[in-house]
């Protein structure tokens, strides 16, 4: 057998299927790869070889099947896994182990799906560099001085590394897809509500959304399906079919299908290398078939300050929990100070900059006087980007866009400049804003780096990204970074 | 310093307001399936949910939303068809996760009433229409246990105890516009307000409203103007958590503030606090530090969109409203107003209608609950609605004694033996053999025993003191563990005395 940790899921589960390699194999396969590598990586907070090779000797004794039984899978450090330490990428939750499983978790356990351990994150998903992770950053597997992106940098560049084959995601603002984009891999943020938050530590909860982070679109198809599906303890989670994500991934077949370029995500901010791959991408889908429009929505460029109210109103309600009083860090608790005291030094302490910062802009945007000018106006300009989707998505199946407007940068570039990072998520707002799927996928290399394509669709039409992200894909195989870093 | 009740209210008028918070009684949670059971271990009925832990969602109880639209339509609220649940932020330890899911724009319901009545001094009853503000869904918070410290406060403790097994009951919170026009009785109006707002509840059977407990709570507002004036600066006296107190706690404030605004003083917007001990209040924190709740839409929860028709049927299906029945009962019944006053100030009014409907003559299903039940729910420190026997079981009491198996005394030793779990009034008069003697065979020996036993007595009635039979009477009562019925004893005592009246 070739390297296992070159092999993609699909390949991985029907090899196990077939007898031509077991579960434990694979498994111990990608943990050595982790122990080589990731000491200059840092795509893991935490690896947990035991729980790992357990679920691998299940599969491997017949215990558990599926289309994904025995393939590791990276699990973002903001999804909640019972026994393991969940972190978050922050202090204040450091030495917290999880009572319970996210119910992604809980799929992902019952499909076979062998959980490597947790990934390194912007802390609490604020970020789009992994820069902000309280336990130091990850590296661009295609260039270890530069950032893979964020807040998911961690399960992006375990993917594109080879440490993992699956790993899953949450995207607020674009924390699946502009990772995917500068590691050259894949990643999807589902229909909001497609798949279960129970268990996905809140940053803003009327935008997160798990998904997959694959390298192929097939790969990404399969986990969706897993992990997608209505569940009873997310109020928000869709009562519907899970949209047939793999059978389009299959069908890959675009002849036909109308596809929009939004005029408002190209331009100003946009690197010239990354508009020239996308033009060319533009090309190739017109070439398989599909009919290419230009399509306008005026509003996306409210989008960015629109979601720098709302996610982080949101964010300064759900990190108010973390105070010391039930879990997690608790700082000079001395017997004198008062529970205050102790709660404010706990999140002085226990917070990072980038955290602090948007709970202080959230705590501002919500204080009465404030409310409608700030949290009620952002609203309605979430209503005018959800009107431009619909009015767009008349005249076109599915849009397209490039997925960040940079390619990787250079580590510490934008640490000093929050309103540049904030503009790495450009094109990716607005899909959460409105609550529709998009995809990130390589479209080539500018500068040696990776680009990503973004392909959004309509709302529980899932099944359009996997269609058209699986007819491109075919035309151009996926990047392999040199890892010339490698030891 | 204080002016009189009566004085003050002279010369101010009052203007009150009430907010009451009444804890549903679902099986479960408001936003998780932790069980709700008062008195359990601390922490023992928590979930990942209720203790707001990282990741945890919360899910709608239908039960309780159901059981707020009934409350709603009971106090003639309109319904909302779409609203939302807001978060209200501000840190406290017993909050898991430092706001509450609570309501604030959109409640479940607005804009009702409630007719309470109040009685005049001739014993007459008015009704006065208390306005409904809004009915909305909300969670409770944890408990928290100061050790440590003299008071139980926080001040001076050790350190302070957390229990959330309350944290996620379901809370609803009744809001009255002002009330105005309450003239010389704000405290009588505030206190039938609450007891009317507490029978709706009981009626309806959405909580147990068990004041003691805390599944009923009142906040109370106060303010009181000159005759012609805008209405005064309010306070808002929390934690009044009897009838008595509401009372009491209206009754304090106006003679505090009518002796402030006497002097020239200016009444501050504030919280104060009411103590149970004292029946006086003391000043919490000001309107001036008041927290900035940042209110917004709950993102974790879809709307709630209530069915019309479905409201339609909730409302069709309402009970009868105690008002309404109190006034048939009173019809009905032919019972004056203060003994229906009497019943409902004794909680007992529901429970005598249930009497009545199980077939006992109204005098004596009034008698027995104003009575002894009145007095043995009052020496163990209890409703009459929580004393273990039904008001059919009381009924049936009813029937034994009026057919003659059982006499007055006995029936008391009866309902003893049902109170304390002996089983069904039958089962507790064979186990105990409290059955009527009226075989006069069998009281013949006992009847010949007490003569010979008191011969003084039995000389002074032959020779015609027949009040002195009282004596023989009560020896053949105790002779047979009071099972004669004591007016046969009698005829049999002085028949055989030979003597007649
Ligand atoms: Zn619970």
């Amino acid at each position: 057998m070739n390297d296992l940790t070159r092999l993609t899921a699909r390949e991985i589960a029907a090899a196990i299927a077939a007898g031509e390699t077991n579960a434990v194999d694979v498994a111990q396969a990608h943990l050595d790869r982790i122990a080589k590598i990731d000491g200059q990586l840092h795509a893991f907070l935490h690896v947990d070889s035991e729980g790992a090779l357990e679920t691998a000797r299940r599969v491997d004794a017949g215990e558990i099947s599926g289309p994904l039984a025995g393939v590791p899978l990276a699990l973002k450090d903001v999804i909640v896994q019972k026994g393991v330490p969940t972190t978050v990428g922050s202090r204040i939750l450091e030495g917290w182990r999880p009572p319970y499983d996210a119910t992604v978790v809980e799929r992902l356990k019952s499909a076979g799906v062998v959980i490597l351990g947790k990934t390194n994150m912007d802390e609490f998903a604020m970020g789009s560099s992994t820069e902000h992770s309280a336990y130091g950053p990850t590296h661009n597997p295609w260039d270890l001085d530069r950032i893979p992106g964020g807040s998911g940098g961690g399960s992006s560049a375990a993917v594109a590394s080879f440490e993992a084959p699956l790993a899953i995601g949450t995207d607020t603002g674009g924390s699946i897809r502009q990772p995917a984009a500068v590691t050259g891999t894949v990643g999807v943020k589902p229909t909001y509500g497609g798949v279960s938050r129970y268990g996905l530590v809140a940053f803003s909860s009327s935008l997160d959304q798990a998904g997959p982070c694959a390298r192929t679109v097939m790969d990404a198809a399969l986990l969706h399906e897993v992990i997608a599906g209505h569940d009873p303890r997310d109020s928000t989670s869709i009562p519907s079919p899970v949209p047939p994500v793999v059978e389009a991934a299959k069908q890959a077949d675009i002849s036909g299908m109308t596809i929009g370029v939004v005029k408002e995500l190209s331009g100003e901010g946009y690197q010239p290398g990354v508009e020239q791959r996308f033009a060319e991408a533009v090309e190739t889908l017109t070439g398989l078939g599909a009919k290419v429009v230009e399509v306008s929505c005026p509003h996306f460029a409210y989008a960015l300050p629109a979601y720098y109210l709302i996610a982080p109103s949101e964010a300064s309600s759900n990190l108010a929990r973390f105070d010391s009083v039930r879990y997690g860090l608790r700082v000079g608790d001395d017997g004198d100070r008062s529970l205050e005291e102790v709660m404010s030094l706990t999140r002085a302490q226990g917070f990072g900059a980038e955290v602090k910062r948007r709970i202080i802009l959230g705590t501002y945007a919500l204080s009465s006087g404030y409310y409608d000018a700030y949290y009620g106006q952002a609203q309605k300009v979430r209503s005018l980007i959800t009107r431009d989707f619909t009015e767009a998505f008349a005249l076109a199946d599915v849009l397209v866009s490039p997925a960040a407007p940079t390619v990787a940068f250079p580590l510490g570039e934008k640490l000093s400049d929050p309103l540049a990072m904030y503009r790495q998520d450009l094109a990716t707002i607005p899909s959460n804003l409105y609550g529709g799927p998009a995809m990130s996928l390589p479209c080539g290399l500018s500068d040696g780096l990776p680009v990503g394509l973004q392909i959004m669709a309509p709302t529980m039409r899932d099944e359009l990204l996997y269609r058209v992200g699986a007819a491109f894909e075919a035309t151009m195989p996926a990047p392999v970074p040199p890892l010339d870093w490698e030891a | 310093m204080t002016v009189p009740y009566a004085e003050a209210l002279q010369e101010f008028e009052p203007v009150i307001g009430l907010e009451t918070h009444v804890e549903l009684g679902t099986a479960s949670k408001m936003f998780c399936g932790c069980d709700t059971t008062f008195g359990a271990d601390p922490n023992t009925h928590t979930c990942p949910v209720c203790l707001g832990l990282p990741g945890a969602l919360p899910v709608v109880n239908e039960k309780a939303i159901e059981s707020t639209i009934r409350i709603g339509l009971a106090l003639h609220c309109d319904i909302a068809t779409w609203c939302r649940f807001a978060r209200k932020n501000y840190f406290y330890p017993d909050m898991p996760k430092n706001f509450q899911t609570s309501q604030y724009d959109e409640p479940l319901c607005t804009d009702g009433y409630l007719d309470v009545e109040v009685s005049n001094a001739d014993g007459t009853l008015e009704t006065v229409r208390v306005p409904i503000e809004r009915v909305h869904l909300e969670e409770d918070t944890g408990k928290t246990l100061h050790v440590g410290g003299a008071t139980g406060r926080i001040h001076g403790a050790s350190h302070s105890l957390v229990d959330y097994n309350r944290a996620g009951i379901p809370l609803v919170e009744i809001v009255t516009k002002p009330v105005v026009g309450t003239k010389h009785r704000p405290a009588e109006v505030a206190k039938a307000y609450v007891a009317e707002l507490r029978d709706v509840l009981r009626g309806l059977g959405v909580s147990d409203v068990k004041m003691e407990q805390g599944s009923l709570r009142c906040d109370v507002n106060v303010s009181l103007n000159k005759p012609g004036d805008d209405w005064g600066t309010r306070s808002e006296t929390k934690n009044v958590n009897s009838l008595r107190s509401v009372e009491r706690a209206v009754r304090s404030e106006v003679e505090r503030q009518a002796a402030r605004l006497r002097q020239g003083e200016r009444i501050v917007q504030e919280t104060r606090h009411f103590h149970e001990d004292t029946g006086l209040s003391t000043s919490g924190r000001s309107k001036e530090e008041a927290t900035d709740y940042r209110y917004f839409p709950e993102p974790d929860l879809v709307p709630v969109a209530p069915d019309t028709d479905w409201v339609a049927e909730l409302k069709a299906a309402l009970p009868e409203a105690p008002s309404v029945r109190r006034r048939r009962l009173i019809e009905q019944l032919a019972l004056s107003a203060l003994d229906a006053e009497a019943m409902t100030n004794a909680g007992v009014l529901d429970l005598v209608l249930a009497t009545v409907d199980a077939g006992a003559p109204a005098a004596e299903a009034r008698n027995w609950w104003l009575g002894h039940l009145a007095q043995t729910a009052n020496s163990s420190g209890v409703e009459p609605a929580e004393l273990s026997i039904t008001p059919a079981q009381v009924a049936r009491v009813v029937g034994l004694v009026a057919g003659g198996s059982l006499t007055a005394g006995l029936a008391r030793q009866v309902v003893d033996g049902v109170l304390a779990g002996e089983g069904e009034p039958e089962a507790v008069v064979a186990t105990r053999g409290l059955a009527v003697v009226s075989d006069e065979g069998a009281l013949a020996t006992a009847v010949d025993e007490a003569i010979a036993a008191d011969a003084d007595a039995a000389d002074k009635i032959r020779a015609g003191k027949v009040q002195a039979v009282g004596a023989l009477v009560g020896r053949v009562m105790k002779a047979t563990r009071g099972q004669a019925d004591a007016s046969v004893v009698r005829r049999l005592l002085l028949e055989r005395l030979g003597v007649t009246e």
